[in-house]
């Protein structure tokens, strides 16, 4: 299978990027590891007709500590977060699981979250976490919260000359975590996936939990009714069964040829156990 | 549109110049332009591995990768990782432990095995199986496929201990 013809550009900065985004026309697409977009092309479902490649421009790469956060380079690979487990947290462990070590090879933490795919886990590790991605267009730079980037299915509220430059991830200092997803073969996109983090507080009761679901509806979704109702509990087996029980409350997940709509919310429910218990440390 | 462009890489350590269309994926521009047919094309849809090659030092999906992506990089492909006589130590082992049966995914296998390798010299058997999940093989031949990327994690230790 061979993508549609297009034209190639290798813009030298962020400034020669969104020009040749502008002058491209509205099928211009950007290029960053590829690994979204280059399948959807080779199937004909996307052909853009001008691919900006940004693997020459500078300041899109490393991961450093910032204060409270992380600022991860929006081409930073799906590899090099996996490798860096002890920092990362959370994000490590997503990365680490997505698709296979050739595709994290390639893919980019930028390129998937503006592929903005519900079934991917970054996108759900960003919502939440609470994270932001920066966007250089032409007016400038500008933060955008994860609840805002992830509009619909495959849509996000990026401009289409914004350019993803930096995602920021806090750094959830003392948060235990935990990521699980339930898959038909180790490298398939999530039939579900859920994040969880959760501090406690000093006397071992739930001061705060983030539970997030992947592929439960057209964007990323966090599961609040069982997120409120870990709130001030001990974290328990039974606490956490009783908190998971609400993990699909509220939910549409879109059947797909894996699963109905009701297997989806058992599997949300199931799922969010286990990643609680992870970040327990009771599994 | 899609005039073609200039691609300059290093081909299993010999610097090429070729012209390409920007459609034109890795896979087609080793095997068909540059005459390296030991990496296969099976699924062509980033899922069997059989594709796997080296871009600058880490395994990819040739199948995945637009060949203008790898302007400038290296490239390993399974001709390279060792020669008839003096094979790679995976080549060595995928032989001697019964590692291929048909031997369509023996070259995506045993690229992926390298990275493997590389990431983690003395993987436990489920780490290997994990670490070759994105390789398919049709024949099912699994078992010798782990047992060979063990027995070479072996030999490469001890050889890595004496050097």
């Amino acid at each position: 299978m061979i993508p549609a013809a297009f034209d190639y550009t290798v813009p030298g900065s962020l400034d020669e990027a969104i020009d040749a985004l502008r002058d491209g026309g509205e099928d211009a697409k950007l290029l960053a590891g590829g690994h979204s977009l280059v399948p959807l092309m080779k199937l004909r479902l996307a052909a853009p007709t001008l691919l900006v490649d940004l693997r020459r421009v500078p300041g899109l790469h490393g991961i450093e500590r910032q204060n409270g956060s992380w600022r991860i380079g929006a081409m930073t690979r799906h590899a090099e977060l996996q490798d860096r487990h002890d920092d990362l947290g959370v994000v490590a462990h997503a990365a680490a699981g997505i698709a296979d070590q050739q595709v994290r090879n390639r893919g980019t933490i930028g390129g998937s979250l503006a592929h903005g795919d519900s079934a991917s886990d970054l996108p759900t590790i960003l919502l939440t976490l609470e994270g932001t991605v920066t966007a250089m267009g032409p007016d400038g730079a500008r933060e955008i919260a994860a609840a805002d980037l992830f509009q619909d299915y495959l849509t996000t509220s990026l401009d289409p000359l914004e350019i993803i430059t930096e995602v920021r991830m806090p750094a959830m200092d003392g948060w235990g975590h935990g990521y699980q997803k339930f898959t038909r073969r180790a490298e398939d996109w999530a039939m579900v996936g859920v994040a969880a983090v959760v501090r406690k507080n000093d006397d071992g009761t739930v001061a705060e939990a983030r539970i997030g679901l992947t592929n439960m509806g057209s964007t990323p979704l966090r599961a609040t009714a069982a997120e409120e109702a870990l709130v001030g509990q001990p974290l328990t087996a039974e606490a956490i069964a009783a908190a998971a029980g609400h993990a699909a409350d509220g939910t549409n997940p879109p059947a797909d040829r894996n699963a109905s709509e009701d297997y989806k919310r058992h599997l949300a429910c199931v799922l969010t156990g286990r990643a609680l218990r992870e970040a327990a440390g009771l599994a | 549109m899609s005039t073609t462009v200039p691609v300059q890489v290093t081909v299993n350590g010999q610097a090429r110049n070729v012209q390409v269309e920007p459609r034109q994926l890795l896979v087609h521009l080793l095997r068909d332009q540059l005459g390296l047919t030991g990496t296969h094309v099976g699924c062509d849809t980033s899922n069997c591995g059989a594709c796997t090659v080296h871009v600058d030092g880490q395994s990819c999906k040739s199948c995945t990768v637009l060949a203008v992506q790898v302007d400038g990089a290296e490239i390993t492909t399974i001709e390279g990782l060792g020669q008839e006589g003096n094979l790679h130590p995976l080549q060595e082992a995928f032989w001697n432990n019964h590692g291929l049966q048909c031997g369509y995914c023996t070259p995506g296998m045993i690229m992926a095995a390298a990275d493997l390798l590389q990431r983690n010299p003395d993987p436990s058997e489920d780490e290997v199986r994990h670490g070759l999940e994105g390789n398919l093989c049709r024949c099912t031949g699994y078992h010798n496929i782990v047992k060979s990327v063990l027995d070479a994690a072996g030999k490469l230790n001890v050889t890595q201990v004496g050097a």
